[in-house]
């Protein structure tokens, strides 16, 4: 009993610890304006950009995907209030875990889908030749 | 055979022998996980989306002699459409900050906003639509407008659910005041509205934008 | 307005032509059915049952009573399946030159879909999902799953998909597209009947059941291991219900999103998956098989761990190379997402992209071979004992490897294009899931019996059931292999070529042993149920095992542990025991547990109403349930008074009744 009394110490430490992750970050007012004024900037341009064909379509195309990216990783900071300790990090293993996957199931199903009409569909090629 | 393992030494006693039982039993109180289990489902979520968006990708140019976007879209209604969704956030994170302080009026009244700004957004979304199927861009007219209607409208039915639960979480809070347990259902709607802001993004650049491009 | 017209809008597409009075086969079973649910229900009454199977299990939110209730769920189904089966058999091994057999086309086709839809959804999904809401929560030390209400509603919705599966049975039919519903052939114009509406919102809604049952089990391992259970202290059945949960939550939506696209196609015209305006079929195969492969390590991971678990409880030894096998259960896990495409290498990809997925194919097979070895050096040198779980374990590493074996042959696109669709796709798949989850789940549930229930399984009846099964396994899939490289494609009804038919009557000559196989089975549950008193295992660890669940008694209290376990080690029960644990016997406190509630039942009844008015198109009782489901949702997140205490005296009088049996057994002993 008091080996167990003794060590309640250290048992509760561990305790305390264990719970730490549900400290929920809820941001600042200071955040939720930057991230605000970060978003309003990131849509606006590219809306700008196409709205006034300013660029090459190609061109755009990658800025857009640039700043979409951006943002999203905006919202995920500023609004989401994710970070590598919420959740003891689980949070953001399950976020990558799914990053991985939409990524491998988005770009494989356009990859496999374009070859499959590229090889299967000859009506192009007929077009050329035509 | 003997034990190569080793104890963990968080759990020996002063003589070095193992301690079995927790003095204190571990506290699992309600709710302890439903913030890591609301975050999965979001992640499981975002894959749905993920396979609308790659069927959009896949047979979104399949017009079938029908409209293309460029017929179609009207950028700077997606543009006020959009800033009514960035609005909305801010002020579900203005309500989120109420809700930390215990103001429970200032939370109500910024839940109430973005209601209204998720209802705007709603609105200006059905609009589109029903522009769309008057023009005889329904549905059933292409691949392009199945995968487009499909993806906008799945978004669109989120936020209506989102709505919903808005209001529901408004009446509880006004029921039983700011107890944990609803607090814990705010972060919650939170994490929900704000992920579908993150949807959007991917919505208006690959739909709206690269439409225009094409 | 006619009376036809305001029928239709009552009843949709119900009418009375939907009954199937025409088929005898299926009057007879109808009749047998109602007869038997009668008696049932009789037998409830009579008894007064019906409160007791509300109150302790219907509403319970007990994760062992789940686990218990998804068993019987998964086996019942199992009947069904299996009846599918000894009727295609039947059916091949009859239908030669100009024969046409006694099944007519229209109900041979809905046989070999109802198979593998029942089979998958319906028999592997339950099992192994009870088997880990039963295990999971025992081998971390806690009391219960992270959302045990969600756990219950999970239940129900699966058993409410498989409702609606068997309702196909008598009312309507079931889909008649193959198991995984390619269109156009299951597009509204090919199959316009309903058997394609059941088949969609019958594995939607029990997908809702399993992405939920994902969820709040990885919750549960990750929030609710006992103090020191790092994760490489985790058992390995443990391990392999994560990585298994995981992909479960990663690759359901996917499937939920396909079969949406499918439905809206049905319902609203739209050009997903047809062949006109734009729409592509090929992107419905593309997009089923991300969920459908990843599916497949579904089922045989948390088997994986079973195997682990019993192949070193049944050598004494630890497990060989704990480390690797959860790196290859990682890696699997992973890998999984990478190899879909080799289900469609004939589509016509091309090169690069069939080379692409054929290697990943082939490279997902290594870490799969790193687990055998494992097993097989825990046996090198172990004290090995031939009890049951062992039995199967031997019997799947055999099997197993033979069905891999195939699996890479078919991993190579110029043999895939040869043997595409062949039986030899039939036979390797049945090869790998009857000798790797079937057999898993047998070895389980011999091996986890007398925990749940508190007595031994009947061991003759149980080598009985296990020869028959074995070798009914060789002797009717063996066969297949052969016809898949003579040609003969899959789900054939009839057959010109009477050199085939040799080998389909051999392989019905198997699937009859197996049948013998099932019946020993249900024989060995009886007559241990009978004979529980001399079966009886008072100690709670009846096989000298090596994790935490066998540390509590046997079947477990409510609340698990009567004090929470510290863990230092992965046999964390073996190490107890080795180091002269003491069980505490006082000081215990009141348990924090979560109450019952019928809102599951509630929801999953309304969804069950909901899905049969959509398939059948009745509008407005969709919309009404739709509405009801929604209001009953919100109804129930206004009690927020959802748990109870056990006092610490009811902890104290249970621990003390277990206490005197334990001293009971041990006088005796």
């Amino acid at each position: 009993m008091s080996a167990e009394a003794h060590n309640e110490h250290a048992v509760d430490h561990h305790h305390d610890d264990h719970h730490h992750g549900d400290d929920h970050d809820h941001g600042s007012f200071k955040t939720y304006m930057i991230g605000f004024l970060l978003s309003v900037v990131l849509t606006a341009i590219p809306f700008w950009l196409v709205m006034t064909e300013a660029l090459a379509p190609q061109t755009t195309g990658l800025i857009i995907t640039a700043f979409a990216v951006a943002q999203i990783i905006v919202h995920m900071i500023f609004f989401l209030h994710m970070n590598h300790r919420s959740e003891g990090g689980w949070n953001m293993l399950a976020l990558i875990f799914t990053i991985v996957v939409v990524v491998i199931a988005v770009a494989g199903s356009v990859w496999v889908m374009y070859h499959l009409n590229t090889n299967m569909m000859p009506v192009h090629d007929m077009q050329t030749m035509g | 055979m003997s034990h190569a393992s080793s104890l963990n030494p968080d759990y020996v006693d002063e003589a070095g022998r193992p301690i079995y039982h927790p003095v204190e039993e571990p506290h699992h109180p309600e709710g302890h996980s439903t913030m890591l289990g609301f975050w999965m489902y979001l992640m499981s979520d975002c894959l749905i989306f993920a396979m609308l968006f790659a069927v959009y990708a896949v047979i979104g140019g399949n017009y079938a002699a029908g409209p293309s976007p460029k017929d179609l879209f009207d950028l700077p209604l997606v543009a006020l459409n959009t800033s009514m969704l960035l609005l909305s956030s801010i002020t579900y994170g203005f309500a989120m900050l109420a809700m930390v302080k215990n103001r429970t009026a200032q939370m109500q009244t910024w839940l109430a906003i973005t209601g209204v700004f998720g209802l705007c957004f709603l609105g200006i979304e059905l609009y589109e639509f029903a522009h769309m199927i008057h023009l005889g861009a329904t549905p059933q007219r292409s691949g392009f407008l199945s995968a487009f209607f499909f993806l906008v409208g799945t978004h669109g039915l989120h936020v209506t659910f989102g709505c919903i639960w808005l209001v529901t979480l408004m009446v509880q809070v006004w029921r039983k005041g700011l107890i944990q347990a609803n607090k814990r259902r705010l972060m919650c709607l939170s994490l929900f509205w704000h992920f579908l802001d993150v949807i959007w993004i991917g919505v208006f650049t690959f739909v709206y934008l690269f439409g225009m491009l094409r | 307005m006619s009376i036809d017209h305001i029928a239709s809008m009552i009843f949709g597409r119900l009418d009375w032509n939907a009954l199937p009075f025409h088929e005898p086969i299926l009057v007879a079973t109808f009749a047998v059915v109602v007869l038997g649910g009668l008696a049932t229900l009789g037998l409830i009454t009579r008894y007064k049952l019906w409160g007791y199977l509300w109150t302790e299990w219907f509403t319970t939110v007990d994760h062992k009573k789940i686990g218990i209730m998804y068993m019987i769920l998964g086996l019942v189904m199992f009947l069904r399946g299996f009846a599918d089966a000894l009727m295609m058999r039947l059916q091949q091994a009859m239908a030669f030159g100009g024969a046409e057999g006694y099944l007519n086309a229209h109900h041979y086709d809905q046989i070999f879909t109802a198979h593998g839809v029942i089979m998958i959804f319906f028999v592997a999904m339950p099992l192994i999902t009870g088997l880990m809401n039963y295990l999971v929560p025992l081998q971390i030390g806690a009391r219960d799953v992270s959302f045990p209400f969600l756990n219950n509603f999970s239940f129900w919705m699966t058993t409410a998909g498989a409702v609606l599966v068997m309702a196909s049975l008598f009312i309507g039919e079931f889909a008649r597209t193959g198991w995984l519903a390619y269109p156009p052939l299951s597009g509204i114009g090919y199959s316009p009947g309903v058997g394609v509406d059941y088949y969609i919102w019958a594995l939607q809604i029990a997908g809702v059941g399993t992405t939920l049952s994902g969820i709040n089990l990885i919750a549960t391992i990750v929030k609710m291991r006992a103090p020191g259970m790092g994760l490489m202290k985790m058992p390995v059945f443990t391990w392999t219900s994560l990585c298994a949960n995981v992909l479960i939550v990663a690759s359901f939506p996917v499937l939920t999103a396909v079969l949406a696209l499918l439905s809206a196609d049905r319902y609203i015209g739209t050009n997903f998956f047809t062949n006109d305006f734009g729409g592509n079929p090929m992107m419905y195969v593309n997009l089923i098989w991300i969920w459908g492969h990843p599916e497949v390590y579904i089922l045989i991971l948390p088997l994986f761990g079973v195997f682990s678990e019993v192949t070193s409880t049944f050598s004494g030894k630890k497990l060989f190379g704990y480390t690797s096998m959860v790196y290859a259960t990682v890696v699997i896990t992973i890998l999984s997402y990478l190899v879909w495409l080799h289900h469609f290498f004939t589509m016509g990809s091309g090169a690069s992209v069939n080379s692409f997925f054929g290697i990943t194919t082939m490279i997902i097979s290594i870490p799969t071979g790193a687990k055998l070895f494992n097993w097989l050096f825990t046996m090198y040198r172990g004290r090995i004992r031939f009890e049951l779980p062992m039995m199967w374990t031997i019997a799947f590493m055999l099997t197993f490897v033979v069905g891999g074996m195939t699996g890479v042959m078919l991993a190579v696109p110029p043999a895939d294009f040869v043997l595409h669709n062949s039986l030899f796709l039939i036979a390797h798949f049945h090869n790998v899931i009857i000798g790797g989850v079937l057999f898993g789940l047998f070895a389980a549930i011999n091996f986890w019996w007398p925990k749940a229930f508190g007595f031994k399984l009947d061991k003759t009846w149980g080598l009985v059931s296990f020869w028959c099964w074995v070798v009914g396994f060789w002797v009717a899939f063996m066969p297949l292999y052969v016809l898949g490289f003579m040609g003969v494609t899959r789900r054939m009804r009839v057959f010109d070529d009477p050199a085939y038919q040799i080998w389909f009557i051999i392989a019905a000559v198997g699937v009859v042993i197996i049948a013998v196989g099932i019946l020993a089975m249900l024989i060995q549950f009886a007559v241990s149920i009978i004979n529980r008193d001399k079966l009886r295992d008072e100690t709670g660890d009846p096989w000298q095992g090596r994790t935490l669940e066998w540390a509590t008694s046997s079947p477990p209290p409510d609340y698990n542990f009567a004090k929470t376990p510290i863990i230092h080690d992965s046999d964390a029960w073996w190490d107890m025991k080795a180091r002269g644990y003491q069980r505490p016997t006082e000081g215990f406190k009141p348990i924090h547990m979560p109450s019952n509630t019928g809102a599951g039942v509630i929801l999953s009844g309304l969804a069950l109403v909901v899905g049969f008015a959509l398939i059948w198109y009745m509008w407005w009782l969709a919309a009404l349930g739709f509405f009801a489901l929604i209001a009953y949702a919100i109804f129930h997140t206004f009690n927020y008074k959802r748990d109870y205490y056990i006092p610490a005296e009811t902890v104290q009088a249970t621990e003390d009744a277990r206490s005197k049996a334990l001293a009971a057994a041990a006088s005796q002993g």
